[in-house]
């Protein structure tokens, strides 16, 4: 690992100063930013600990019935805020089906929204990655590619963003409370992230020094409470990222679909809403057909970006059967394998 | 630079001058406190070998910068036991056949304790498997691991019952 300056500023605004530098990174519980640093793909100069800053840990409930996390919550200690996560199940159940109990006890709010792609050639600093190089090509292209994107991405880098909880998160028109060297601002969580186009490097909207202090969901996420469902197809039962990932939230009054709102994971360079699927729910049932026909809407601009044409019809087939666990009602417990599509009853064995 | 950090280790307070900020939790203990129960495996945060306490909670102590940690009450292996008496998770891991070759045991161990203690489990097995799934274990003594934690996780259970009653 490269040698580096650190710092633990006490506030918020001269931590945003010293990581305003060339040059440097904040650190917060470095599950991500620790292991890019020992294999070489980040080398900052400067790290910028904001661990101890005051303020960031707390997860407020709003007068709207909304609730504001602090960006520097530990991923269990939110999954597991009983408050939270019966009114926003999903995002637990997100939470709780990614990394290891180990890193979701250090893993940050604001890290999880920033962490960066896994894909392989990323991590391999003897590839092509213009992501990482800009510029120096993308051996994604014509590598090992089952596992990456199948919308919005480009020529130039194919790779996926891994977050589990920021597909629940933009279902739910999370918003992005970011400190900057000009004060705060907000962003809209679906725009904080950068689909590749020419600039993969580019990742999020993010200027230097620009921190994450809060992710704010608003008070109406709450009324999907009663149906909400986050689904992962993974490549083992536990500890693995998305292959695909839906989130289904649904508001139903009297058997029909008032509101209806939907994301995917694992699919693109952001976590990705399909607002185009939610519309074509409104006013049906818990109809398989129409949950079949909202998932042709999703993925109707999707296309491989090599050998992972199964993951268009995977990821359709993962919304419907989210859907339908959606529609069903909201688990009074988060089952013990968390998003796993392969529900059974409780206590018995799934994958013995 | 240099940085000074103070850290709580198995009950004991510990001041370390630090000349270089990349020194990791995992290898403070090993390298510079001479612990070297805690394991390193892969280095990375995949394989749990490195599972230690810090404040009460389970982390990889290999993606843990020590500088950050300034002030922590760190538990590693080394301080479970007290004297010659196994901690009950230590005794069930012998009981069960919880290990063969016991490289990733130190982990498991300080990982099941973790597990214990945020008490989201209970006496499910698939719910222990399912928080145990950050420790591997390459000579696959998952059955006996699985077994030990939910015999470990009963006693502890009775034992702060019969404390309370």
């Amino acid at each position: 690992m490269k040698t580096f300056d650190y710092l633990r500023p006490a506030t918020i605004s001269d931590a945003v100063a010293a990581a305003a530098e060339p040059g440097a990174a904040y650190l917060a519980a470095g599950t991500n930013l620790l292991d890019l640093m020992k294999g070489g793909i980040s080398r900052p100069d400067r790290l910028v600990d904001v661990t101890r800053l005051p303020g960031l840990d707390r997860i407020e409930p709003l007068p709207d019935g909304g609730v504001r996390i602090g960006a520097m919550v530990r991923n269990a200690d939110l999954a597991c805020d009983a408050g939270f996560a019966k009114s926003f199940p999903a995002v637990a159940e997100a939470l709780l089906s990614g990394a290891s109990a180990q890193l979701r006890n250090a893993a940050t709010v604001g890290g999880n929204l920033l962490q960066r792609t896994r894909c392989g050639y990323f991590y391999d600093v003897a590839s092509a990655c213009n992501k990482r190089e800009p510029g120096s090509g993308c051996d994604a292209r014509g590598g090992e590619n089952r596992l990456h994107a199948v919308l919005g991405w480009s020529e130039a880098c194919i790779a996926t963003h891994p977050s589990d909880f920021c597909v629940p998160l933009i279902a739910l028109d999370a918003v992005v409370e970011i400190e900057g060297k000009s004060g705060r601002r907000e962003v809209a969580l679906e725009a904080l992230h950068c689909l590749p186009g020419d600039t993969p490097a580019r990742e999020t909207v993010l200027e230097p020094g620009d921190l994450i202090v809060a992710v704010r969901l608003p008070g109406e996420a709450r009324a999907f409470s009663a149906h909400a469902r986050y689904l992962k197809v993974r490549e083992r039962t536990s500890y693995a990222f998305a292959v695909v990932s839906a989130a289904a939230a649904l508001r139903i009054e009297q058997g029909t679909i008032r509101e209806a709102r939907l994301a995917l994971g694992g699919v693109a360079a952001k976590p990705w809403r399909a607002r185009a699927a939610e519309q074509i729910l409104l006013g049906a049932g818990a109809d398989p057909a129409v949950f079949r026909r909202a998932a042709e809407a999703a993925l109707a601009d999707a296309k491989p970006s090599g050998d992972n044409q199964f993951k268009i019809e995977l990821a359709r087939r993962i919304l419907v059967r989210t859907l339908t666990l959606a529609a069903a009602g909201t688990p009074k417990r988060i089952a013990a394998l968390p998003a796993s599509p392969f529900a059974s009853a409780s206590g018995a064995l799934q994958h013995a | 630079m240099n940085f000074s950090i103070s850290l709580t280790v198995n009950g004991v307070r510990r001041d370390v001058a630090l000349d270089d900020p990349r020194v990791t939790l995992l290898d403070l203990l090993r390298e510079r406190l001479d612990l070297t129960g805690t394991k390193k495996g892969c280095d990375r945060g995949q394989c749990g070998a490195c599972t230690v306490l810090v404040d009460g909670r389970r982390i990889n102590s290999c993606l843990a910068l020590a500088v950050s940690h300034d002030g922590a009450e760190i538990l590693t292996i080394e301080g479970v036991a007290r004297g010659d008496q196994l901690h009950p998770v230590q005794a069930a891991f012998i009981a069960h056949d919880g290990l063969q070759c016991g490289f990733c045991t130190p982990g498991q161990i300080m990982s099941a304790i973790g597990l214990i203690r945020e008490g989201q489990a209970g006496d499910d097995p698939e719910r222990v498997r399912e928080g145990m799934s950050g420790n591997l274990c390459r000579c696959g003594a998952y059955a006996g691991i699985t077994e030990a934690v939910l015999e470990a996780q009963n006693s502890l259970v009775a034992t702060s019952q019969r404390r309370s009653a």
